[in-house]
């Protein structure tokens, strides 16, 4: 059944707050296999002009997939979690993230659309600090295979 | 705050050192703990065939990690990214080998932007097929 459209415009309550550790952004960065000191190294981060060790650009998926884990699992919006796969990813950032930040986002449904049988939902997951300066802003599109053509 | 490459330098067509990077099961399992996404399509081979793929794929938000280092590497500083996005055209194919995969990387400078800032193209590939559409940072020069 494809999805209601009447979910365009969406948000969803704010997270609970997120704080961003040295520890997170250095577990983070041998995930990803990259060696680079400003994600672990006071002194290297300081080095570049940053008051504590920075974030990897990707970094902020921990806290924006929560984001779409509330649109992807909101039981009237009825996604099928097992049709579910990921478009599209894009962060826009007002600055960087650092160690130290306690952040918060919400998420929103922008826009959902069919194409070529497919259900599109485009999500955005604004992220900013719970004194309210926003940090980055996140889209996804989540695409909802076949279901556009399903029979209801 | 700033890249250490200088803007007055980098015009359209520069090209950024490009890196080949492996990835292996091992790698798919320590992301999955460090980014909290335990789909098991990116660990488990007998789920990931019985739902037509053709083994276990890579998170496409680790593909895209290893590709902006391409760009934080040239800039060398990786706050100097101030925009990445990017299309997740095809799956990084992950084998139980002892090789696993490889992704091929290169980014090329396709615009100069207003505030000493570039837009750079990237293309990146597994097994010659490009896995990644439309990956563009806009990097933020000195």
């Amino acid at each position: 059944m494809p999805l209601d459209p009447s979910f365009i415009g969406k948000r969803y309550p704010a997270s609970e707050t997120y704080l961003v550790s040295k520890e997170k952004i250095a577990e983070f960065a041998n995930a990803i296999g990259d060696p680079n000191p400003a994600y672990r190294s006071r002194a290297a981060a300081r080095a570049l002009g940053h008051p504590d060790v920075v974030a990897p650009p990707t970094f902020l998926v921990i806290l924006t997939s929560q984001a779409s884990a509330q649109v992807v699992f909101d039981p009237e919006l009825g996604l099928d979690y097992s049709m579910v796969v990921h478009g599209e990813q894009s962060f826009v950032f007002e600055r960087p993230v650092f160690a130290g930040d306690e952040l918060v986002v919400v998420g929103s449904v922008e826009n959902i659309r069919s194409v070529a049988g497919n259900d599109l939902l485009s999500l955005r997951g604004e992220v900013s600090t719970v004194a309210g300066e926003l940090v980055c802003t996140a889209r996804s599109t989540i695409v909802s295979r076949g279901t556009a053509t399903q029979e209801g | 705050m700033a890249s250490t490459v200088k803007f007055d330098y980098v015009e359209v067509g520069t090209e950024l050192p490009a890196q080949s990077f492996s990835l292996q099961r091992v790698n798919l399992v320590q992301y999955c703990g460090a980014s909290g996404d335990f789909n098991v399509i990116h660990w488990n081979e007998r789920i990931a065939t019985s739902v037509g793929l053709p083994n276990v794929i890579a998170h496409g938000m680790l593909t895209m990690a290893e590709a902006v280092r391409v760009v934080t590497d040239w800039a060398g500083d990786p706050a100097a990214v101030v925009e990445y996005g990017v299309r997740f055209t095809r799956p990084v194919v992950v084998p139980d080998d002892d090789q696993g995969a490889r992704l091929e990387v290169s980014g090329v400078v396709t615009e100069l932007l207003d505030d000493r800032r570039v837009r750079v193209q990237l293309t990146a590939k597994s097994g010659e097929q490009t896995v990644l559409g439309q990956a563009r940072a806009v990097v933020q020069l000195g």
